[in-house]
């Protein structure tokens, strides 16, 4: 049990750096997605099942959508599209 | 300074180190969003730390089970009832902060914090 | 004695004179003084044009980051100054964590007589199976209160940010009203939404409603709920979601949702904040219809929540309902 919660607890790290260190935009915000589903199995590691719930409903889910949502409003995903399509 | 308690107390030192993460975040960071997604690791390393200081080893989760109503079997409901208020707040916050970006992006088409700060002079010049 | 004037003399009386000029009618110095006409300030064309060109290229070149060497430096120092703060931040709390009790050890000051009661009196007291929801919606429902109201605020200050206000007689371009990305007949994602948005609500409501007796509440019921609601909206389009949830109905529903908490708790702020015996019995721990008053709360949290959480997303993506 130690060991996963070890693991668990690298990863996160792991994840706070490459979010913060991610060129594109849409590739930091869904690994602070997956730092939020991460955070939500270590609630229920730390015996508290009413946060698990709430962090994987809200930090996982709706910050991430509202985050989308204002990529699509400043046209960030739009622009890497055919930056991706430039390069090929 | 006990080392070795650093190593035995090592959740409450990676709620420390995502902690220096987010901030530092905050400080270097040029574009806004990515700001915004310092900021929210801060907010979760802090809810780790009170987290993991309600915790204690081999006790179950604060719900009663069978009638059985002691302390030692159970873990501290406090931090649990902090954190989950705090949580739901974070998400509201974060929503304004996106809400402010999206509205200079309007007006400056940029999210470069420097760009805008010129463009800002600029404006107060001509 | 006096003699009188003769008309010539009397004209040339500083008085009369004064007098004169006060009622406007003549300017004393208007032989003496007169300005020149200035020089009109004539250039040709491509030289004026040469000279603001000139100015902008200067003012570029002085709020140009790239070319400006103190600020270049400047921003390197401040690179250098921010880690090194940051590491001297994280080695101080790292020293401060290596003094805290250790991890996972009962002996801590958190672990005090407040959480004892708490644990042992939860349940006698507010009826509640989960000691946590037992906690932040009866001991400590002002807490709460407050945080409903902080989502409300929050649902405010978005909707003047990024309110979208049409004009008269203006047609909506695509990028206003969010139709460029809007799925017109995306089956694949209408079929599957079909199938998942009931569940996820149904789960919503089923976690609101079985906050007192497992894990979950308002909070996080609210959340999900929303999470289906916005589901929906992406697979169908705004279209249909405007006739279920205008902006008329999250108006009702907070309201009344927030009201209702307010009024159902503040009879004990009345009393002096002692929690007089409740009208309502605790029934049995473990039933749906049990502990008192925080079924309700629970209810009116997750409206509360539900709606800040789809109007997040409307306002985000439309600026409107």
């Amino acid at each position: 049990m130690s060991v996963f919660t070890d693991i668990l607890l690298l990863f996160l790290v792991v994840c706070a750096v490459a979010a913060s260190l991610s060129k594109n935009l849409l590739n930091s915000i869904l690994i602070f997605m997956s730092y939020s589903l991460v955070m939500s199995i270590i609630w229920i590691l730390l015996e508290s099942p009413d946060l698990a719930i709430t962090e994987a409903a809200v930090g996982a889910g709706i910050t991430s959508l509202l985050f989308f949502v204002t990529l699509k409003k400043i046209h960030a995903i739009v622009e890497s599209d055919r930056k991706e399509k430039k390069d090929e | 300074m006990d080392v070795m308690n650093l190593f035995r107390n090592y959740e409450e030192a990676v709620a420390m180190i995502l902690f220096g993460i987010g901030f530092s975040n905050l400080l270097m960071q040029k574009n806004l969003i990515k700001k915004i997604i310092g900021m929210n690791i801060m907010d979760t390393s802090v809810y780790l730390f009170l987290a993991v200081k309600g915790y204690i080893e081999g006790h179950k989760a604060p719900i009663v089970v069978d009638g059985v109503q002691s302390v030692e079997a159970y873990i501290n409901p406090i931090p649990s009832g902090l954190v989950l208020t705090g949580i739901v707040v974070s998400v509201s916050v974060s929503a304004l902060m996106l809400a402010l970006t999206i509205r200079l992006y309007r007006r400056y088409h940029t999210l470069n914090l420097d760009e805008i700060s010129t463009l800002l002079k600029k404006e107060e010049k001509s | 004695m006096s003699r009188k004037l003769s008309e010539e003399e009397y004209k040339k009386k500083l008085s009369y004179r004064m007098e004169q000029w006060f009622a406007g009618q003549r300017d004393p110095y208007l032989e003496h003084l007169r300005m020149k006409p200035q020089a009109e300030r004539t250039l040709e064309p491509e030289k004026e044009e040469a000279l603001r060109k000139e100015k902008k290229e200067r003012l570029d070149k002085v709020y140009r980051i790239s070319d400006n060497r103190p600020v270049k430096l400047f921003e390197k120092l401040y690179r250098i100054f921010c880690v090194a703060f940051c590491f001297f931040l994280v080695i101080m709390l790292l020293i401060a964590v290596s003094f805290l009790p250790s991890y996972g050890e009962d002996e801590k000051p958190v672990n005090n007589e407040v959480s004892r009661r708490y644990i042992e009196k939860g349940l006698q007291e507010t009826g509640a199976v989960n000691i946590v929801t037992g906690m932040i919606l009866d001991y400590r429902a002002f807490d709460t209160l407050g945080e409903s109201h902080v989502l409300f605020a929050a649902t405010c200050t978005v909707l003047i940010l990024l309110r979208h206000d049409k004009k008269k007689g203006e047609r909506d371009t695509e990028e206003e009203t969010d139709r460029v990305y809007e799925p017109k007949n995306d089956v694949i994602l209408q079929m599957v939404s079909k199938v998942l948005v009931p569940p996820i609500i149904l789960f919503g409501i089923y976690v609101i409603l079985c906050g007192h007796l497992g894990p979950g509440g308002g909070f996080s019921g609210g959340a999900v709920i929303g999470a289906g609601l916005i589901l929906y909206l992406n697979a169908f389009g705004f279209a249909k979601t405007e006739k279920f949830f205008s902006e008329k109905t999250y108006k009702v529903l907070s309201v009344s949702a927030l009201g209702c908490y307010c009024l159902a708790k503040s009879y004990s702020f009345y009393t002096g904040a002692n929690h007089i015996e409740s009208v309502i019995p605790l029934g049995t721990p473990g039933a749906i219809l049990s502990s008192g008053l925080i079924l309700v709360l629970n209810i009116c949290v997750g409206i509360v929540v539900a709606g800040t959480m789809y109007t997040f997303y409307v306002m985000f993506r439309k600026g409107g309902y």
